[in-house]
């Protein structure tokens, strides 16, 4: 796999994020933060019975980070929650279309990191 | 003869460059062009090979054997005490303890002369723009003494407010601790006249050398500092070798941080008293092979003579800044005026991530540093998450300075700025 992650797919969900912003009726949730760079993605979802009916997100991080978080997002829609349990790095370089190499995968993990701890913390009250 | 052939008489590029084995190397396919000596200098094949002649040749522990080798070794890593000495203008190279690095000097300093001179209430100025390893180990002390921890404001070109220095200096503080030249925006402080003042209200001047003794004349009597932290692997030698140079008396009344072998004179069962200065504070086996490899660094550095290094880097960071300016959507932080700084330039470009703009360089073969530089209080008050960092050192041409640009005109264009 190409070590060249600035592809055109990559810019353009950097350039226009998917599914950006908030989403009504969300029902899970989760926010975090890459210490090392400074980057934050959070993602809201809304869950139907163990399936991810939508998903938002919303983030300040680099392209990497930020075109990760947008691919991630129109993947999971009409996933279960088992299926989302077994993404895991490859899953993510497989989407990116490119593996960003050592240095730079902490970037492309973090919306992954958050789309797994939203599903950890569903809750059946609505998001204030 | 002009004089620009003069210059390019004594200091020779491309001779230079030929002494870094590393420099042939290619990224990729392309050329290394490594500008981040910030971060950590190349070597030269000197300083190589004496590391490799001290192993296959005189290999040994200091200041302990009666035999051959044993003397050897010690000789040399005593002269390179003594080289470093007089590369900094100290009195005697008592004064110049061996440390790991920067940041263990000035933690030494700090848990030393801090714990032993600060008590609660007392005031430490610092800058808004130092480096975390002249913040962190305050902090660590403020929350054991209760000592307050003023910061002097810099002014958004990167330069000193000396109406901050004015008002912050009333109050009395027991030590002045600060870079010469900021890591993350080249500044280099007006470290004398700041000491003249400190010294006058009773403060005691603690200087981060670790930017400006790699890249200009520095010493330590013309600067007024009674302590000075330098690391070796910024100035050509290895890794895990740096200097804390103290003021005779400050470090003669100073307790050791760390006990153990070669800092003692005589133990007993319940007692033990010190060694003499500078063994005091160099507990263990110390780095034998980077202490040689700084002494033959600083015969480098000195056979290219300090006024030429800092003559080719502010050549090269004037023409540096001057082809960034006019890349569009560059943002370049700290002053654009050569004399009063050093050849580390921050910057952005659009509203790429400084991480991003790395990686894409690096697919050029262009190393660059891109985060917050060890500074985060200075992205705070910049109001940046990070920037990108190119720095300069004697090995770089104005060619490599072209191939950025270039590099940083196709970034530009991919990310449609």
């Amino acid at each position: 796999m190409s070590r060249y992650v600035y592809k055109e797919a990559i810019l353009d969900h950097y350039r226009h994020p998917r599914n950006y912003g908030d989403l009504p009726n969300a029902n899970a949730q989760a926010k975090e933060e890459n210490v090392l760079c400074g980057d934050v993605i959070e993602m809201q979802l809304r869950l139907k019975g163990d399936r991810v009916d939508a998903v938002s997100f919303r983030g300040e991080g680099c392209a990497i980070s930020i075109a990760s978080a947008s691919m991630l997002t129109e993947f999971a829609k009409g996933k279960t929650i088992p299926d989302i349990k077994k993404l895991g790095k490859g899953e993510v370089i497989g989407l990116l279309g490119a593996d960003p190499g050592p240095a730079r995968i902490e970037c492309a993990l973090l919306g992954l990191e958050v789309l797994k701890a939203a599903i950890g913390e569903r809750r059946d009250t609505k998001v204030p | 003869m002009p004089a620009a052939d003069k210059k390019t008489m004594t200091f020779n590029v491309n001779k230079i460059r030929a002494d870094f084995p590393i420099l042939k190397r290619r990224i990729g396919g392309r050329p290394l062009v490594y500008l981040d000596s910030a971060a950590t200098s190349q070597k030269p094949k000197q300083v190589i090979d004496a590391i490799r002649r001290y192993y296959t040749e005189y290999n040994a522990n200091v200041h302990r054997g009666l035999h051959r080798l044993s003397e050897q070794a010690t000789v040399a890593f005593e002269q390179s005490r003594d080289k470093f000495a007089q590369f900094i203008g100290t009195k005697t190279s008592k004064e110049i303890v061996f440390v790991r690095n920067t940041t263990e000097a000035l933690n030494l300093v700090i848990f030393s002369w801090g714990r032993t001179n600060l008590r609660a209430g007392d005031h430490v100025l610092l800058t808004e723009s130092e480096h975390h390893s002249n913040i962190v180990p305050w902090q660590m002390l403020s929350k054991e003494k209760g000592i307050k921890l003023d910061y002097l404001r810099i002014d958004d070109d990167g330069i000193l407010n000396w109406d901050s220095f004015n008002e912050l200096i009333k109050e009395g503080p027991k030590a002045l601790s600060l870079a010469h030249v900021s890591n993350a925006l080249g500044t280099i402080n007006p470290v004398k006249q700041m000491a003249r003042e400190a010294h006058k209200v009773g403060a005691i001047v603690v200087v981060d050398a670790a930017q400006s003794v790699p890249h200009m004349p520095v010493n330590v009597a013309d600067l007024e500092c009674d302590f000075m932290a330098v690391s070796g692997h910024k100035m050509l030698a290895p890794t895990g070798i740096g200097v804390l140079y103290g003021r005779y008396d400050l470090l003669d009344h100073m307790e050791p941080v760390m006990g153990g072998g070669e800092m003692i004179r005589e133990v007993h069962l319940q007692d033990a008293r010190w060694n003499d200065l500078p063994w005091k504070f160099e507990a263990g086996t110390p780095n034998i092979e980077g202490a040689i490899g700084l002494g033959v660094a600083v015969d480098y550095l000195s056979r290219l003579g300090m006024e030429n290094v800092r003559r080719h880097e502010k050549d090269i960071t004037k023409y540096a800044l001057d082809q960034l300016a006019d890349v569009k959507g560059l943002v370049l932080y700290g002053t654009r005026d050569v004399e009063k700084r050093g050849a580390a330039i921050s910057f952005n470009l659009g509203d790429i991530h400084a991480h991003d703009l790395a990686t894409i360089l690096d697919t050029q073969g262009i190393a660059i540093r891109s985060g917050h530089h060890c500074a985060q209080p200075l992205m705070e008050r910049l109001r940046v998450p990070a920037t990108a960092r190119a720095s300069f050192y004697i090995y770089n041409t104005k060619k490599e300075v072209d191939i950025l640009v270039k590099a940083l005109e196709s970034a530009r264009k991919m990310f449609k700025i």
